[in-house]
């Protein structure tokens, strides 16, 4: 069982949703992956759509680099609208 | 508890400033209580104690579907039949959950596995008891589940994102075990004065190791102030203890049935009950392998696993064969799995 690879699940919901990650687990091919995806993660009609993703694959960002990724958003405060106090007066905006 | 004396490997509480400079950070991390991550720094102490934590859950979930699973072929109805089944099968998915939230931490499952196997790790004192009869498959929904849910809802709040997040799941999970329980409770005190007497014996015979799930009392825990400050344990053993009493006594007068406690008594003063002396001997014995169903429940667990190698020797197989055949599932077409950008 340790020969089988590590697959990432990400389940997409009955609301149109993005899918999102759920879990993990084992499984020899990508086939027998969504068929235990199936059975671990969607006992109660969690979704509508499985994706299932060897973990080698993905490419994650260090958390060391969080920093340097992150933190130049974090004051750039006028990307959010309520930056922009709107006058009671004016609807729709 | 589903984890009970948990090593954390400290006789007692460093104080701040006997921590290296790293485990200052460290604990300033879970003071500001952000969440830990797979790839971020931690104390060795820290991994290996949290792997023995999740595993010993993980392992308690996994052995947990052997005492209920022994009525499922003789369940009274066709739905109680399909209710156990689905319990039992969510079970399964918690340990798989927790045995993929420990691999996080770089241990692999089957090694996990091995160690359960060999005897060498620890699961739930409350799987070594017999399940005698139908009514035991209630008290353990209502009780075992009950006590459960109490110590993992404060565990979704935990320090280590991935046992944080797997805890999210099995308590949504949980809570449907749980009244499944006191329902099937229900249907037997409101029958014949056989069913409830049956009732009354699985509350006679559960009480105690499910107010034992918990583990020792607080003064003879000396890992649970370790515990606490890295926030994978956020309340102590006799507060939890207390509070399954307290929300399950009146539970059980409801059912019309008699807690086996003669010491049990409301205290206006404290807003509790008081209760009366835990049979903490057989307790240790339990823990120590010696309980009524140890031996059992272990020699269930390596025989599944070994009666099972042909399957999962024939997936690797079909999988070589698949893959030599058309290279990757993946490779040919991208889309062909319904993946779309």
């Amino acid at each position: 069982m340790n020969d089988w690879p590590l697959w990432e699940v990400f389940i997409r919901s009955q609301h149109g949703l993005a899918h999102k990650h759920v879990g993990s687990l084992h499984a020899p091919d990508g086939e027998m992956a969504l068929r235990n995806a199936r059975d671990i993660y969607t006992r109660r009609g969690e979704g509508s759509s499985i994706w299932v993703v060897r973990s080698t694959d993905i490419l994650a960002s260090s958390p060391d680099e969080k920093e340097a990724l992150f933190s130049p958003s974090i004051s750039k405060v006028y990307r959010h609208p309520t930056f922009f106090p709107m006058p009671d007066e004016v609807k729709h905006l | 508890m589903y984890t009970q004396l948990v090593d954390t490997e400290a006789k007692r509480l460093r104080s701040r400033s006997e921590l290296s400079e790293p485990e200052q950070l460290f604990q300033a991390r879970l003071d500001a209580e952000q969440k830990i991550e797979p790839g971020d720094d931690m104390p060795e102490a820290y991994r290996r104690t949290l792997i023995r934590q999740i595993s010993q859950h993980a392992h308690s979930e996994w052995v947990g579907m052997l005492p209920e699973g022994n009525w499922i072929t003789r369940a009274p109805t066709l739905a109680r039949k399909c209710i156990l089944l689905a319990k039992v099968q969510d079970e399964g998915g918690h340990a798989l959950y927790l045995y993929a939230a420990a691999e996080t931490l770089g241990v692999a499952r089957e090694t996990l596995i091995e160690e359960l196997h060999a005897g060498n790790a620890k699961y739930s004192s409350i799987f070594n008891y017999p399940t005698l009869t139908w009514a035991d498959v209630g008290a353990i929904g209502w009780l075992v589940d009950g006590a459960a849910i109490m110590n993992q809802i404060p565990l979704c709040r935990c320090s280590y994102g991935p046992y944080a997040r797997a805890m999210v799941r099995i308590c949504k999970e949980e809570s449907f075990h749980q009244r499944q329980g006191y329902d099937l409770m229900l249907a037997l005190c409101r029958g014949a004065p056989e069913q409830k007497q049956m009732a009354q014996d699985a509350l006679d015979r559960w009480w105690w190791p499910a107010v034992m799930m918990f583990g020792p009392p607080d003064e003879s825990s000396p890992h649970t102030a370790q515990s606490k400050a890295w926030r994978i344990k956020l309340y102590t053993n006799d507060e939890l203890r207390q509070k399954f009493i307290d929300q399950s006594v009146p539970q059980a007068d409801y059912l019309g049935l008699k807690v086996p406690d003669a010491a049990l008594k409301w205290n206006e003063a404290s807003g509790h009950y008081d209760f009366g002396t835990i049979p903490w001997d057989e307790f240790f014995r339990v823990v120590q392998g010696d309980g009524p169903c140890n031996r059992d429940r272990l020699d269930t667990r390596r025989e599944a696993w070994e009666g099972g190698r042909w399957v999962r020797e024939a997936a690797t197989a079909h999988a070589v064969k698949t893959a030599a055949r058309r290279r990757d599932t993946h490779a040919t077409a991208p889309g062909s799995n319904g993946v779309s950008p």
